[in-house]
């Protein structure tokens, strides 16, 4: 019996168990999923939280609800993978052999990164919002806030979902105007890179946002230091900026595990190939999801694109043939923009966001880079089609691995240098 | 003849030269490129070159053992912004 393990049972963990048990045959293989926790967090859902929109029951469900029968599932921390002898050590010693082993393990904020974060005011008047525990503390505190400086604030890239500072601050300014207070704010947005918007197609149509929204921009701070005895925060360079509630995105950062066992980078994500998946340091080894270091976005729906491409990847891996299937980088984001509107982006390593439709060409019902009423609902319904489909590897109509070219205005502003970046600083164009 | 973008940016990274680099230095007030702004720009080039990616402050920190403090005072004002754009790579950006 050759045996096949999969480390992590979020969303791409979970969907590779899902499409694997389906295409390997059980004679031949074991299927085994190690993953720490039970709970599985739909983590879009988190977004909307702080603002009473969701609650924990449209984002929480049991993990071993969504891995297949037939499927072993272990739920131990990973202690170190020895990629040498193919086998991982977990938590308790016991030791498990593998022939292929795929790496699945994410990505997640460490707020300790950043001196001074996780002290007095952590989950006081300081947030994230990327945890179920942070995404309330920010609700309970938004609940009976009654104004003040509101900063939002996006340490370094990569994170998890790039778009979801923005959303956070669309949505809380529309929480403030119902709540009749936004006045009564004093609304920032700090990032370290040169604007809100880089890619020159979205800063052109998505640019004004923030102006027309009263939110004020601080690029290029790179922050030295949280003061939480005096509210303030501190960049390397310039002046410190003071706020009563301030929302941060921490430094995201792959498994310790990954760092434990030699195989990451500094932000231990996995040095992987942009096309095949399969990771640098062995040739049995494969990885997807926030844990590579691929310049694609780290979100869910390339993790729901990628586990279609690294399926038949495997399966090519077995029969000794070449890794055929190629991943494009191809992403697909709502942005939410507050009052029920959103926007939607598609983009791969090779074309940058542009207007069309999705994901019909030329029908939609879906706007390619243009606020509408319709994209928020598609936002809405996805939590559906995510647990219901997407995370049991079952295909969404219309919805493919590769990014489709026709019903897009690709002409216009568009960069055809290849391996576009996302998460990391982008050399290409 | 030497093409920048919108930005400011080299437009064909393999135009770039050491006298180009210290050309653009000027540009950013830099009136001389000392041995510790080589350091940051080789590191900038052959990580960039490795990866795919230009690094990010933090990797020039863990990885290059650029101090940060040392980088701002080489390159006032966005040294990040400053040293890609002198190394001949792009600007860094999101996806959006």
């Amino acid at each position: 019996m050759k045996k096949l393990l999969i480390l992590g049972a979020g969303t791409a963990g979970t969907m590779m168990a899902n499409h694997l048990m389906r295409k390997l045959n059980k004679k031949d293989w074991q299927i085994t999923v190690v993953d720490q926790h039970s709970t599985h967090y739909y983590q879009p859902g988190f977004l909307f939280i702080p603002f009473d929109i969701y609650q924990e029951k449209h984002v929480i469900k049991k993990k071993s609800d969504f891995i297949p029968r037939g499927v072993d599932y272990i739920q131990q921390e990973i202690d170190i993978i020895n990629s040498g002898s193919s086998t991982v050590t977990l938590k308790d010693g016991s030791k498990l052999d593998y022939d292929i082993l795929i790496i699945a393990t994410g990505s997640k904020i460490v707020p300790e990164e950043i001196d001074g974060l996780k002290e007095d005011g952590w989950h006081r008047n300081v947030f994230d919002f990327y945890t179920i525990e942070g995404a309330k503390a920010l609700r309970g505190k938004l609940r009976n806030w009654e104004g003040g400086r509101f900063v939002v604030h996006l340490t370094e890239m990569p994170i998890k979902c790039p778009v979801a500072p923005l959303e956070l601050a669309f949505l809380a300014d529309a929480f403030f105007r119902k709540q009749g207070i936004r006045d009564k704010v004093d609304f920032s947005y700090i990032t370290p890179l040169s604007g809100a918007f880089t890619k020159q197609n979205c800063s052109n149509v998505l640019g004004y946002l923030l102006d027309e929204k009263k939110i004020k921009l601080i690029p290029d701070f790179d922050v030295r230091q949280v003061d939480e005895s005096k509210n303030l925060i501190h960049p390397y360079e310039g002046d410190a900026v003071e706020y009563d509630l301030l929302v941060t995105v921490p430094t995201n950062m792959g498994d310790a595990a990954i760092d434990r066992s030699g195989l990451g980078d500094d932000l231990h994500f996995v040095p992987t190939d942009l096309h095949t998946l399969q990771s640098k340091a062995r040739d049995n080894i494969f990885v997807l999801g926030d844990a590579t270091d691929l310049p694609s976005s780290k979100a869910g729906s390339v993790a729901h694109f990628q586990a279609e491409i690294l399926t038949k990847n495997i399966m090519n891996y077995i029969a000794g043939k070449e890794l055929t299937a190629s991943f494009d980088g191809h992403a697909n984001c709502f942005i939410e923009s507050g009052f029920k509107k959103a926007f939607l982006i598609d983009f791969n390593y090779e074309y940058e966001p542009v207007e069309g439709s999705f994901p019909i060409p030329g029908i939609g019902p879906f706007k390619l880079l243009k606020e509408t009423r319709i994209n928020h609902l598609g936002k809405l319904a996805f939590r559906h089609m995510y647990w219901h489909l997407l995370l049991k590897g079952i295909p969404m109509p219309g919805i493919t691995a590769h990014m489709i070219k026709i019903g897009k205005k690709l002409s216009k502003g568009t960069s055809h240098d290849s391996k576009k970046h996302c998460g990391k600083n982008d050399q290409s164009g | 003849m030497i093409s920048l973008d919108e930005n400011g940016y080299l437009s064909d990274a393999s135009q770039w030269t050491k006298e180009i680099a210290a050309e653009i230095a000027k540009e950013e007030e830099i009136d001389t490129l000392t041995d510790d702004h080589w350091k940051v720009i080789d590191f900038l080039r052959s990580d960039a070159e490795k990866n795919g990616s230009s690094p990010t402050i933090r990797r020039l920190n863990k990885t290059g053992g650029i101090d940060t403090k040392l980088l701002y005072s080489l390159f006032p004002g966005g040294p990040l912004k400053k040293a890609t754009r002198i190394a001949g790579l792009s600007k860094p950006s999101s996806c959006v």
